[in-house]
């Protein structure tokens, strides 16, 4: 993993700090949709193995609500925003209007729901960080899918496929009080952003 | 009857052979392809989680050569050789290659899938191994198992159910 072996204690802190930002905002926008307060946890920086990222969610086969965007302009990468089914259902519960029958299937209604509240927050995380760093940002149109964690995340691990066998992923989950997780937001930037993302904020990389 | 199998997994940009009884397995293909050869009269089954078309797009210091289509076919087919198993007797069952999300600007990194499956095909006909049965595409993922003693490759998605092959 050449292109990482140098990455500081000091870049990982503001690797951190920009998933803070982001997931930060975001947080604010889901507790305000839902009317609740919303918790984060501490935003980690890791550089994982392929294999290991769908870990981080249960496992490659574990079902999940995934909004994906990718991120164009200055800095480019992959933003996902990941929940599990029983938390998309709790979460859709928590809205009005929306009256949940079924815990295993989806109706169209909730998933235009879901789609629309995994826009809301993939777009509050980005213009934060776009604030933040004062690079242009701008998301593609977010799509939704509802598969096997596995499946869908590689697909954002292309870019990384082509440098070495793992990627960098700053991964940040939120809890409504302290019962259970409600969703996971995974940035990853393209090998090519790190070097704009530290330099918009004044850090020293090679 | 329980039978103690043996279960060889194999991840991203891996690849891996089991032989005799026992099942090989890579979960969560998305737009990567799992490619399986199997010679059935050494009863040797192998299984490459392919991620990227080819090679030539490698910018890594150390080629990992179980990451492509057009090496890592190579790669495994000489894995099974040494086993016992013969090229000639070989076929090939392959699943995956989806496009998990459909976007209206279709760039290159966004038809992998598609190209993954292509390449696969393009090297199996470049090494005359007949392409026996696939599940390729759409806009799912899955996860496929291939037993040993039979070939048969089992397919499971969250939206199609389980099928075989």
């Amino acid at each position: 993993m050449e292109i990482f072996r140098n990455l500081a204690e000091v870049n990982v802190d503001v690797l951190r700090e920009v998933g803070n930002i982001g997931a930060g905002h975001a947080a604010t926008a889901l507790s305000r949709l839902v009317d609740k307060p919303i918790d984060m946890a501490v935003p980690a920086v890791r550089m994982l193995p392929f294999d290991e990222i769908a870990e981080q969610v249960g496992g490659p086969e574990q079902i999940v609500i995934a909004t994906f965007l990718r991120v164009e302009g200055d800095a480019p990468g992959n933003l996902f925003f990941l929940m599990k089914p029983s938390a998309s259902k709790k979460l859709l519960r928590s809205l009005s209007g929306i009256e949940v029958v079924s815990d295993d299937e989806y109706t169209e209604m909730e998933i235009s729901a879901l789609s629309e509240i995994g826009n809301i927050l993939a777009g509050s995380y980005l213009s934060s960080l776009a604030d933040f760093t004062g690079l242009f940002m701008t998301p593609t149109v977010p799509a939704l899918a509802i598969d096997m964690a596995g499946a869908i995340l590689s697909y954002g691990l292309m870019q990384f496929g082509q440098m070495g066998d793992g990627a960098l992923l700053i991964d940040t989950t939120f809890l409504e009080g302290d019962e259970e997780v409600e969703g996971q937001f995974f940035l990853i930037p393209d090998p090519s952003s790190f070097a704009k993302i530290f330099r918009a904020l004044g850090v020293p990389y090679e | 009857m329980i039978e103690d199998l043996q279960i060889v997994k194999v991840g991203m940009a891996d690849l891996n052979v089991v032989q005799g009884s026992g099942i090989i397995r890579t979960t969560g293909l998305g737009s990567c392809v799992g490619l399986t050869l199997y010679d059935s009269i050494a009863q040797i089954a192998g299984m490459a989680h392919v991620m990227l078309p080819s090679s030539d797009t490698a910018r890594e210091g150390q080629l990992n050569l179980m990451k492509y289509a057009d090496t890592a076919i190579p790669v495994l087919i000489e894995k099974m050789e040494k086993l016992g198993g013969q090229r000639r007797r070989m076929g090939a069952k392959m699943a995956g290659g989806a496009q998990m999300f459909a976007f209206n600007s279709m760039s290159d990194t966004m038809r992998i899938g598609p190209r993954n499956v292509e390449n696969c095909k393009e090297m199996l006909m470049k090494l005359s191994i007949p392409l026996l049965a696939e599940d390729t595409g759409g806009n799912f993922g899955r996860t496929i198992e291939m037993n040993c003693q039979t070939g048969i490759l089992h397919i499971r998605s969250v939206q199609m159910g389980v099928k075989e092959l």
